[in-house]
C-alpha cells in the first residue's frame, strides 16, 4: 500500500461530514482499515483458560462478507450487553446521559487526523448506545429511529469492530466531557462483546497468549530473554567499561523489577533498559527480575476483565516465588493504568503477607501513596534518588540532545504522573522545552498506536491518528530545534518513531531512563566518548570520522 | 430533519390544550389530572431511573485524573487536588466545581486545521462560549423553577421573595421583566442554533435533542406570554395550586388559556425527563469518572463480582521451559524440569 505524502495526508482532511446520516452510512471494509484478525491458534489457546471469554477460534477476514460467526452470535452478543450494564454502573451510566453536546467530538486524534464523523468520541459510543436503546429501552422500542435506535444486526456489529479498533482507549474524551462519560470504557466493554463471538484482532490476542505462556508480549522464552540481557550488558560494559549485573529469577532479594518487554526486544527501548540496568548497579540495588513476570504491558486491558486479570496475576504471584517485599515497576502506560485502577481490586488478595509498602533502601524514602499496591513507578524512585542526592550525573552528556517529553495517555489520564518524568529530566538533560499547552500533561495526544493497534496494516489510520501529537511536536522542532522527543512507555516507543519520521522528520525517541543511563557515572567507568546507542558524544565525533574499517 | 420533526411536534402539543380548553373546556383535566399524573410519572420514573443505576456495581474506582497524582514527596511535587483528588473532601469539591461551574465544559477547545508556509498546523483555540451559554441556561432555569415556589408555598419563603426581587431588579416594564426570562430564551436559541450550524454537531443531532430544546422553549416561551402580554390572573393561579399541593383539587374560573398551554408543556417536559436524555442532571452525580478519589494505590477498593481467575502456575511454566532455563544457567524451583521430556 503506498502512503500518501504528510502534505496530501493533511489535505485530505475534510471536518464536514458526509450528506448521508450515520446510520446510512456504509462502512469502509477494505484493507487498511483494519487490523488482522487473530490467528486461529491464538484464540484456541486462550479460550482454553477463559472459555466464557473467548468466541469461536477459526479462520475468517474482515474484508468477506461472511465472518463465518456462531448462528447464536445476537443472543450472544445481547445477553453480553445485559450482564455488563449489570455489571458496569459505568456503562449503564454512560449510555444513558449523553447529551450529545458534541464537547468531545474534536477531542480525538482519530478524528482529527481523519475527519471520520464516526471517530467522534460520541457517534463512537452512538453506534453501541443506538442498540442499548432499541434493545433495553422502552422509549427506544416505541419510537425506534426517532429516538436514534436500531436493532443489533450483522452491519452492526461489523461497523463495532472497525470502529472499536479505531480507539486507542487513551479517555481524552472523557477530560472533556461535562459529565465524564469516557468513550474509552465504552470501548472497552465493545471489545468484550465483540470477543463473545470471536470478533477479534491479532495485536492483542497474540500479545495475551505470549504473555500468558511465556512471560512476554513478544513470546521471547526464558532462555532467549536472558541471551537478550546479556547481549545488553556486554553493551554497557563496552560503552561505559563497567559490567553491570542483571539478575534473573533469583530468589531473597527485596524487589522485583517488572518492565515492559519491549524495552528488552526492539529499539530504541533497549536503551532505556540498559539505563535501568546502569542505575540499578550504580546503586547496588537488591533486586531480581523475572522471566516468568518478564512483560509489564497487560494487554488483556484491551481485551476483557479476565484476561487482563489473569495476566496481572503474575507479578504478585512471582513477587511471592521469589519471596521480594515490592515491586519496581518500568516506564510503560498501560501497564500503570492496570496498576493504578485495577490491579489492587482484582488481584490485592494474592499478595504474599511478606510484602511491604514499598520503602527505598538508598534515601529511606516510604511510597505511601502505593502502600496497597506495593508497586512503585521507576521515575518516582528515580526522582527520589536525585532530590536526595544520590546520582552522580553528568547532564553535559546529553547534550547534543534537545529534548521534549510526551505524557502517555496512561499514566496522564488514568493516574497522573505528570511532574515526576519531567523532574528526572531536567536533571539528566540540560535542554528541556515543553510541547505547547493544549497537547501535553492531562491533555496530551495518544502515539495513536495504543490499546493494540501498533500494526502495521493500518498504518494510515495511525498516522492520521498520529496528526495532533506529530504537529505539536513539528513546533517545537521548528522553533526550538527539538531533536528528542522522551516518553515514559513502551508502546511509546515502539509507535512514535514512524509518526515522528512522517510528521516530524529528525527527532528521535527515547525512554526517560535513557538519558538517565546516559548521565549516570558509575563508578570505575572508563572515560565515555559515545552515548547509550554508541553514538559520539559531543566532542568526540573525531575519533569517529577517522576510524576505517580494519580490512580495508 | 430532526429539528422539523420536534418543532412539529411542539406545535401539535401547544394546539391539544387550545383545543381542550378554549373549545372543549376540559379545565378539570388540563388544569388537575394531566399534572397530577405527570408529576406522579417524573418522580416514580425519576427515582426508578436512579435505583437502576445504583443497582449496578462500580467493579474498579476509574477517575479521570485532570493533574497531578497525589505525589509520594508532596514537597517536591505538588498534586492537583481538584482535577486529581486522593480523598473524600476533594473529590467532592471536584463534583461541586463541576456541577455548579460546569468546570470539564470549561476547559473545551476548538480543533481547526490551517495550510501555513511552514506546513500544515492544527490549532487550538478556547472555546467557552458553549459553556457560557450552558450555564445561562441552567442557572435561569434553575432560578425559574425556584421562583415558581411562591406559587405553592404560604406564606412564600424568604428566599423565593429574595430570588425574585434579585430576579427583576432591572424594574423594566409592568409586570417587572424577569432577567433570567429573557436568558433562558437566549440559552436556548443558541444551544438550537448550533446544533443547527455546526455541521458535526447538526450529524450528531437526534430528535431526542431538538425536542427538548423546543418544548423548553414552548414552556419559556408560553410562560412569557401569559405573564407579559395575557397578563393572567395571578390570584387564580396561586389558588389552582396551592389546592394541588394540599391534595384539594379546584379549578378557579376565568384562567387564561395560555396558561394551560404552559401547564400542558410543563406535565409533558416531566413525562419525558425520565426517559430521555434529561437524565444527565442526576446522572452527572453518578459518574465514575468524576465521583471517585483517585486512592486505588492505597486504599483497598472491593469488586463485589471479582472473578475466580488465578495466573497460569509458575510450575507449568518451568515445566514447559525448563530444559532451556537449566542450559541458560537461570534457576529452577524443581530439578527435575531440567531433564527435557525424552530424556525423562
Ligand atoms: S462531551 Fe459527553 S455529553 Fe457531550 S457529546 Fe461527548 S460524551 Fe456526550
Ligand atoms: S478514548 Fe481516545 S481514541 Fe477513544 S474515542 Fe476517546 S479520544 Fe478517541
Amino acid at each position: 500500500m503506498s502512503m500518501p505524502s504528510a502534505d496530501e495526508l493533511f489535505k485530505s482532511i475534510d471536518y464536514n461530514p458526509p450528506a448521508s446520516g450515520w446510520m446510512e452510512t456504509p462502512v469502509n471494509f477494505a484493507p487498511g482499515n483494519w487490523c488482522y484478525p487473530a490467528k486461529k491458534d491464538m484464540v484456541a489457546y486462550l479460550q482454553g483458560y477463559m472459555p466464557d471469554a473467548f468466541g469461536n477460534p477459526r479462520e475468517w477476514s474482515p474484508g468477506e462478507a461472511d465472518w463465518k460467526l456462531p448462528p447464536n452470535w445476537k443472543e450472544i452478543v445481547m445477553n453480553g450487553f445485559r450482564e455488563r450494564l449489570d455489571k458496569f454502573r459505568s456503562l449503564k451510566v454512560f449510555m444513558d446521559i449523553c447529551v450529545r453536546c458534541g464537547a468531545c467530538a474534536d477531542k480525538c486524534h482519530f478524528f482529527i487526523g481523519s475527519g471520520d464523523p464516526k471517530n467522534m468520541p460520541v457517534l463512537r459510543a452512538e453506534l453501541m448506545r443506538s442498540i442499548y436503546r432499541g434493545e433495553f429501552t422502552l422509549a427506544g422500542k416505541i419510537l425506534s429511529k426517532l429516538t436514534g435506535s436500531r436493532v443489533m444486526e450483522e452491519d452492526v456489529l461489523k461497523e463495532w469492530f472497525i470502529y472499536f479498533y479505531q480507539c486507542t482507549e487513551c479517555r481524552r474524551c472523557s477530560l472533556f466531557c461535562p459529565y465524564g462519560i469516557d468513550t474509552a470504557e465504552i470501548t472497552m466493554m465493545a471489545r468484550e462483546l465483540l470477543h463473545l463471538v470471536g470478533v477479534n484482532i491479532n495485536w492483542v490476542l497474540e500479545p495475551v497468549s505470549n504473555c500468558n505462556r511465556t512471560g512476554n508480549h513478544l513470546g521471547i522464552q526464558p532462555h532467549a530473554f536472558k541471551d537478550i540481557v546479556d547481549f545488553m550488558v556486554d553493551d554497557i560494559e563496552e560503552i561505559t567499561g563497567v559490567r553491570v549485573k542483571a539478575p534473573l529469577n533469583e530468589k531473597g532479594h527485596e524487589i522485583l523489577f517488572i518492565t515492559p518487554s519491549g524495552d528488552v526486544f526492539a529499539d530504541p527501548g533497549i536503551y532505556t533498559f540498559m539505563g535501568y540496568l546502569m542505575l540499578f548497579h550504580f546503586l547496588d540495588l537488591d533486586y531480581t527480575m523475572s522471566t516468568y513476570a518478564s512483560e509489564g504491558g497487560n494487554f488483556g486491558l484491551f481485551t476483557n476483565n479476565e484476561a487482563m486479570k489473569k495476566l496481572n496475576a503474575k507479578m504478585y504471584a512471582e513477587a511471592n516465588r521469589l519471596g521480594c517485599k515490592w515491586i519496581l515497576g518500568g516506564e510503560c502506560g498501560h501497564m500503570w493504568r492496570v496498576i493504578n485502577q485495577y490491579m489492587d481490586t482484582m488481584n490485592g488478595y494474592l499478595q504474599g503477607s511478606h510484602m511491604e509498602t514499598p520503602r527505598n533502601p538508598i534515601t529511606g524514602t516510604v511510597f505511601h501513596n502505593s502502600a496497597v499496591t506495593k508497586m512503585v513507578h521507576i521515575t518516582e524512585f528515580t526522582a527520589d534518588l536525585i532530590k536526595h542526592g544520590k546520582l552522580n550525573l553528568d547532564p553535559s552528556r546529553n547534550d547534543q540532545y534537545k529534548v521534549t517529553f510526551h505524557d502517555s495517555c496512561n499514566p496522564a489520564r488514568a493516574m497522573g504522573l505528570l511532574d515526576e518524568p519531567r523532574y528526572v529530566i531536567k536533571n539528566v538533560c540540560n535542554n528541556f522545552v515543553d510541547m505547547p499547552a493544549g497537547t501535553i500533561r492531562e491533555e496530551t495526544f495518544c502515539c495513536a498506536g495504543g490499546s493494540g493497534l501498533n500494526t502495521e496494516e493500518i498504518m494510515e489510520i495511525r498516522l492520521r491518528g498520529g496528526l495532533p501529537r506529530g504537529n505539536a511536536l513539528r513546533y517545537v522542532q521548528d522553533k526550538n530545534g527539538v531533536n528528542m522527543m522522551s516518553c515514559i512507555c513502551a508502546i511509546d516507543r515502539a509507535t512514535l518513531p514512524p509518526l515522528a519520521d512522517y510528521w516530524a522528520p529528525g527527532v528521535e525517541v527515547c525512554g526517560v531512563h535513557e538519558l538517565v543511563g546516559n548521565a549516570l557515572i558509575l563508578p570505575g567507568e572508563q572515560e565515555r566518548t559515545m552515548n547509550l546507542r554508541q553514538e559520539s558524544l559531543p566532542g568526540f565525533e573525531d575519533e569517529d570520522d577517522d576510524w576505517t574499517p580494519p580490512n580495508m | 430533519m430532526n429539528a422539523l420533526y420536534s418543532l412539529v411536534f411542539v406545535f401539535i402539543l401547544v394546539l391539544i390544550p387550545l383545543f381542550g380548553v378554549g373549545a372543549g373546556h376540559m379545565d378539570f383535566g388540563f388544569g388537575v389530572c394531566i399534572p397530577y399524573t405527570a408529576f406522579a410519572l417524573f418522580l416514580s420514573g425519576f427515582v426508578a431511573k436512579i435505583f437502576g443505576w445504583a443497582k449496578s456495581p462500580v467493579p474498579y474506582r476509574i477517575p479521570t485524573t485532570g493533574g497531578q497524582q497525589l505525589p509520594y514527596d508532596p514537597e517536591l511535587f505538588k498534586q492537583s487536588k481538584l482535577d486529581n483528588p486522593s480523598n473524600g473532601f476533594q473529590t467532592v469539591l471536584r463534583m461541586i466545581l463541576e456541577i455548579f461551574a460546569f468546570r470539564s465544559l470549561f476547559r473545551n477547545t476548538s480543533t481547526s486545521l490551517h495550510e501555513t508556509k511552514d506546513g500544515p498546523v492544527v490549532a487550538y483555540a478556547s472555546s467557552k462560549w458553549l459553556w457560557l451559554f450552558a450555564i445561562l441556561f441552567h442557572y435561569s432555569f434553575f432560578i425559574i423553577a425556584l421562583r415558581h415556589l411562591r406559587l405553592f408555598l404560604e406564606p412564600i419563603p424568604f428566599f423565593v421573595n429574595g430570588l425574585e426581587f434579585m430576579d427583576g431588579i432591572l424594574q423594566i416594564g409592568a409586570p417587572v421583566m424577569y432577567q433570567t426570562d429573557a436568558l433562558i430564551v437566549v440559552g436556548l436559541l443558541f444551544l438550537l442554533l448550533r446544533r443547527l450550524v455546526d455541521a458535526k454537531i447538526r450529524y450528531i443531532s437526534l430528535v431526542a435533542d431538538f425536542f427538548p430544546l423546543f418544548l423548553i422553549l414552548g414552556v419559556a416561551l408560553s410562560g412569557i406570554w401569559m405573564r407579559y402580554y395575557a397578563k393572567v390572573d395571578v390570584v387564580a393561579i396561586k389558588e389552582l395550586a396551592m389546592g394541588l399541593v394540599t391534595l384539594h383539587p379546584h379549578v378557579p374560573a376565568g384562567i387564561d388559556v395560555s396558561f394551560y398551554v404552559h401547564v400542558f408543556l410543563v406535565s409533558v417536559l416531566m413525562v419525558y425527563f425520565p426517559i430521555s436524555k434529561l437524565m444527565h442532571m442526576p446522572g452527572v452525580f453518578l459518574s465514575p469518572t468524576r465521583n471517585m478519589p483517585n486512592d486505588n494505590r492505597f486504599h483497598h477498593h472491593e469488586n463485589p463480582w471479582n472473578p475466580d481467575i488465578k495466573p497460569l502456575a509458575y510450575e507449568s511454566y518451568e515445566k514447559e521451559f525448563g530444559p532451556f532455563m537449566a542450559e541458560a544457567g537461570l534457576p529452577l524451583d524443581n530439578p527435575e524440569n531440567a531433564k527435557a521430556p525424552e530424556e525423562g
